[in-house]
C-alpha cells in the first residue's frame, strides 16, 4: 500500500462512522492532497460500498473538488454582484497580468465581505477594499 | 491599563484588526476581541471606554491612546447608526467576546433554553408561532408551523439542520451571527431540538467562511455539556451555491450530489436520511433564544408590520457609503435604508439600482424607494426580500451586463436536475447577448439555397428577441424545481423593464415588446 493510499485510508476511517460521511471525507482529502483523482474515488467507493460512478458524480458536482492537483498558489477573487458594484471587474485585467502563469486566479461568488469589496481570499486569509495596486501586491506575494 | 475592544470578525480581520490588536497589547493594554458592531466602513474599529475610533491603522495607535485621534466617532452606542436600530438577534454585537461563555451567560445566554426545557414541545412551538417569526432564509415560512409539523411527525429520530450556506452576494448576517455570537445559534438549535424531540443537530456551513468554521467548532466544544443531551456538529459544504436550497442541502449533507429534491415530501416529514427534519436559516434559529425568554414572544410580535413580525437584520452592501449590519423592525422603506442610513453610494455618484435579496432578487429603481421592507409588499412589487441583502449600484453600472450575469450565474450554479434552469439559463445568456447586438440575422448556412427548410427573412429583431426572453423567463419562473431557476427571471426582467437603454439603443422597442408579451 502506498503512502497516499494509507493517508486516504486514515481519512476514511476517521469519518466513516458519521451520518453522511462522503463530504467530510472528500473535504479532508482535497485539503490534504490538493485533488480527488480517479484512483482515490475508487478507494472511497470500495470503503463506503458505493459505486465509483456514485463517488465520481459527487466529486464532479462540487466546485471545491479538483481532479488534478495544481501546485500553483491560488488567489480567489469574488466577482459576485456586490463586488461588481464596487468595481471588481476593472481589477481583473491587472490581476491576470500580475498572476501570469505562476499564480492561479479563481473566481468565487461571495466571501461575505460585501460592503467592503472587492474582496479576495488566499488560504484562510481574507482581503478587502482591493484596488489595482493592492490586488497586484497580493498576487505577487501569493 | 485600559481595556481595548477590537472585533475579531472576518471583515475586521481582513481590514487589519489582528495587527492593530497586537500593537495595543505591545503597549501593555488588555485587548478584548469582541464581535463586530456591524459598522463595516469603520472597521477596524477600536473601542476605548465606550468610545470608538475607526477605521484605525497602526499609525493611529498612539493618538487613540492619548485621545487626540481624528478618527474618533464618539460613544459607539450613541452613534445614530447604532442607536436607531432595534437589535434583538444581534443584541450582543460589538459587546461580547464570541467564545466567552462568561460573557454569554452574563448577557442572558441560555435563559431561553432553560425556560424551554420547562415548557415542553407543544408550548415552545406555540410561542415561536405567536412571535410571528418567519424563516429568515428567504422564503418567509412561519417557523412555528414548521416546528409543529416536525413535532407531530412520527419517528424516534429527528434532526435539526441549520442552513448556514449563505451564498447570496450582498448578505453576511449569517456569517456575523456565527462569528460574533455562535452560542446564540447553538442555543436556538438546542431549543428547536427540545421543541420537536430531536437529539442531533447539523450546521451546514459554506466552505467560503473559514472564520465561522473555526469559531463554531470551538463554541460547540465549549458548550457541549450545557446543550446535552442535544448534540450538534458542523458540516462543511464544497462550494455549491445551490446547496443553500434546503432539499439540495439535505442531499449534500447525506453525501450526495447537491441536487434539488421535488417537494412533497416536505423535509419536515422526510428530510435528512428520510427522517423528520427542521431546516432553518441561521438568523431564524439565532432569533429563537430571545423569543423563548419570559415575554419574549410578545415583545417580538409587537414589532414589525402586518404579517412581517419582529426585526430583520438587513445587510447594506455593494457601492454604499455606510455599509454594514442594520437590524430594524420590518416596515422601514428602501429609500430610508439606502439614502439616509446608508448615505448613498460610496463613490458619491447617484444611485442607479438596488438589488434586494441576493443574486435572485429584483433590481429596484430609485423610483420605487417608497416600498416598505415587508414580505408581502415586496412580493406585490415583483421583488423579494430574500435574506435581506441590499446591494447598491451607482450610475456607472451596466444593467444589461448585470442581467446577463444573472443568467450566467444561474447556469454556473444550476444543479442540473430540472430543464428550465439547466438549459434556460444558457439560452437566456444567448438571448440577452443577441438583444444587446440588436437582434439576430440569418447566418450564411441558413441563407444557402441548399437549405430548403430555413427561413430566408431578415432574422429576428431585438423586439422579437425580447419576446423570446419574456417567454423563457415565464418558463423558468413556473417550471423550475427551486428558487435558483425560478427566481433568476427577477433580476433579468426587472433590469430590462427599468433600464431598457442598457439593452437596446431605442428603449421604446423594449416597452413595445413587453406590452406585446403581456
Amino acid at each position: 500500500m502506498s503512502s497516499k493510499q494509507e493517508k486516504i485510508g486514515e481519512i476514511i476511517a476517521e469519518h466513516i462512522h458519521r451520518e453522511g460521511p462522503l463530504l467530510p471525507i472528500l473535504n479532508d482529502i482535497q485539503a490534504e492532497l490538493g485533488c480527488v483523482d480517479a484512483e482515490t474515488e475508487a478507494q472511497i467507493a470500495e470503503a463506503l460500498n458505493l459505486t465509483r460512478a456514485d463517488v465520481h458524480g459527487v466529486v464532479s458536482f462540487y466546485h471545491d473538488y479538483k481532479s488534478e492537483a495544481d501546485p500553483r498558489p491560488v488567489v480567489q477573487i469574488c466577482r459576485a454582484e456586490a463586488c461588481k458594484a464596487r468595481g471588481v471587474e476593472k481589477l481583473i485585467g491587472d490581476a491576470n497580468a500580475a498572476a501570469g502563469e505562476r499564480v492561479k486566479i479563481q473566481t468565487v461568488y461571495c466571501l461575505g465581505l460585501c460592503s467592503a469589496g472587492p474582496a479576495a481570499r488566499t488560504g484562510d486569509d481574507l482581503h478587502i477594499r482591493l484596488d489595482s495596486q493592492s490586488v497586484t501586491k497580493l498576487i505577487e506575494n501569493a | 491599563m485600559t481595556i481595548i475592544k477590537i472585533s475579531d470578525d472576518a471583515l475586521a480581520r481582513a481590514a487589519g484588526a489582528d495587527a492593530l490588536a497586537a500593537a495595543f497589547e505591545k503597549k501593555g493594554h488588555e485587548v478584548h476581541r469582541t464581535s463586530s458592531w456591524g459598522m463595516q466602513w469603520l472597521e477596524p474599529l477600536v473601542e476605548v471606554d465606550g468610545k470608538g475610533f475607526g477605521p484605525a491603522t497602526l499609525d493611529d495607535v498612539d493618538a487613540i491612546l492619548d485621545g487626540s485621534s481624528d478618527k474618533a466617532i464618539g460613544i459607539i452606542e450613541e452613534h445614530p447608526w447604532i442607536s436607531s436600530q432595534t437589535r434583538l438577534t444581534f443584541a450582543r454585537a460589538g459587546k461580547t467576546r464570541p467564545l466567552s461563555l462568561e460573557d454569554y451567560e452574563a448577557s442572558g445566554g441560555w435563559s431561553g433554553l432553560k425556560r424551554a426545557r420547562t415548557l415542553g414541545g407543544e408550548a415552545i412551538c406555540k410561542e415561536v408561532l405567536d412571535s410571528g417569526l418567519r424563516g429568515r432564509g428567504g422564503a418567509g415560512f412561519p417557523t412555528g408551523i414548521k416546528w409543529e409539523t416536525v413535532r407531530k411527525a412520527a419517528g424516534p429520530q429527528k434532526y435539526i439542520v441549520c442552513n448556514a450556506d449563505e451564498g447570496d452576494s450582498g448578505t453576511f448576517a449569517d456569517r456575523m451571527a456565527m462569528e460574533g455570537d455562535p452560542f446564540a445559534l447553538i442555543e436556538g438549535m438546542a431549543i428547536a431540538g427540545e421543541a420537536v424531540g430531536a437529539s442531533q443537530g447539523y450546521i451546514y456551513l459554506r466552505s467560503e467562511y473559514p472564520d465561522a468554521h473555526r469559531k463554531l467548532n470551538a463554541a460547540l466544544k465549549l458548550c457541549e455539556d450545557i446543550i446535552a443531551p442535544f448534540k450538534c456538529e458542523v458540516r462543511l459544504g464544497a462550494g455549491a451555491y445551490v446547496c443553500g436550497e434546503e432539499t439540495s442541502l439535505l442531499n449534500s449533507l447525506e453525501g450526495k450530489r447537491g441536487e434539488v429534491r421535488a417537494k412533497p415530501p416536505l423535509p419536515a416529514l422526510e428530510g435528512f436520511l428520510g427522517k423528520p427534519t427542521v431546516v432553518n436559516n441561521v438568523l431564524s434559529l439565532a432569533a429563537v433564544p430571545h423569543i423563548l425568554q419570559e415575554g419574549g414572544a410578545a415583545a417580538y410580535a409587537e414589532r414589525g408590520m402586518d404579517r412581517s413580525k419582529g426585526t430583520m437584520p438587513i445587510q447594506l452592501a455593494g457601492n454604499i457609503k455606510y455599509g454594514g449590519l442594520y437590524e430594524v423592525p420590518f416596515g422601514i422603506t428602501l429609500g430610508e435604508l439606502v439614502n439616509e442610513i446608508g448615505g448613498g453610494t460610496a463613490t458619491g455618484r447617484p444611485v442607479k439600482a438596488v438589488q434586494v435579496g441576493g443574486p435572485l432578487g429584483a433590481y429596484i429603481h430609485p423610483d420605487q424607494f417608497d416600498i416598505p421592507f415587508d414580505y408581502e409588499a415586496f412580493t406585490a412589487a415583483d421583488a423579494l426580500i430574500g435574506h435581506a441583502g441590499v446591494t447598491v449600484f451607482d450610475d456607472t453600472a451596466d444593467m444589461g451586463a448585470m442581467a446577463h450575469f444573472a443568467m450566467e450565474f444561474c447556469a454556473e450554479e444550476s444543479c442540473g436536475k430540472c430543464t428550465p434552469c439547466r438549459i434556460g439559463a444558457v439560452r437566456g445568456q444567448e438571448i440577452i447577448e443577441r438583444i444587446r447586438k440588436g437582434g439576430r440575422q440569418r447566418d450564411t448556412l441558413e441563407l444557402a439555397p441548399q437549405m430548403h427548410n430555413t427561413k430566408k427573412d431578415e432574422g429576428r429583431s431585438a423586439g422579437e428577441e425580447i419576446g423570446l426572453l419574456t417567454d423563457l423567463c415565464e418558463t423558468m419562473k413556473f417550471g423550475s424545481l427551486c428558487a435558483l431557476g425560478g427566481f433568476t427571471p427577477y433580476p433579468v426582467m426587472s433590469a430590462l423593464k427599468h433600464w431598457p437603454e442598457d439593452f437596446v439603443s431605442n428603449p421604446e422597442v423594449v416597452e413595445q415588446a413587453l406590452d406585446a408579451a403581456e
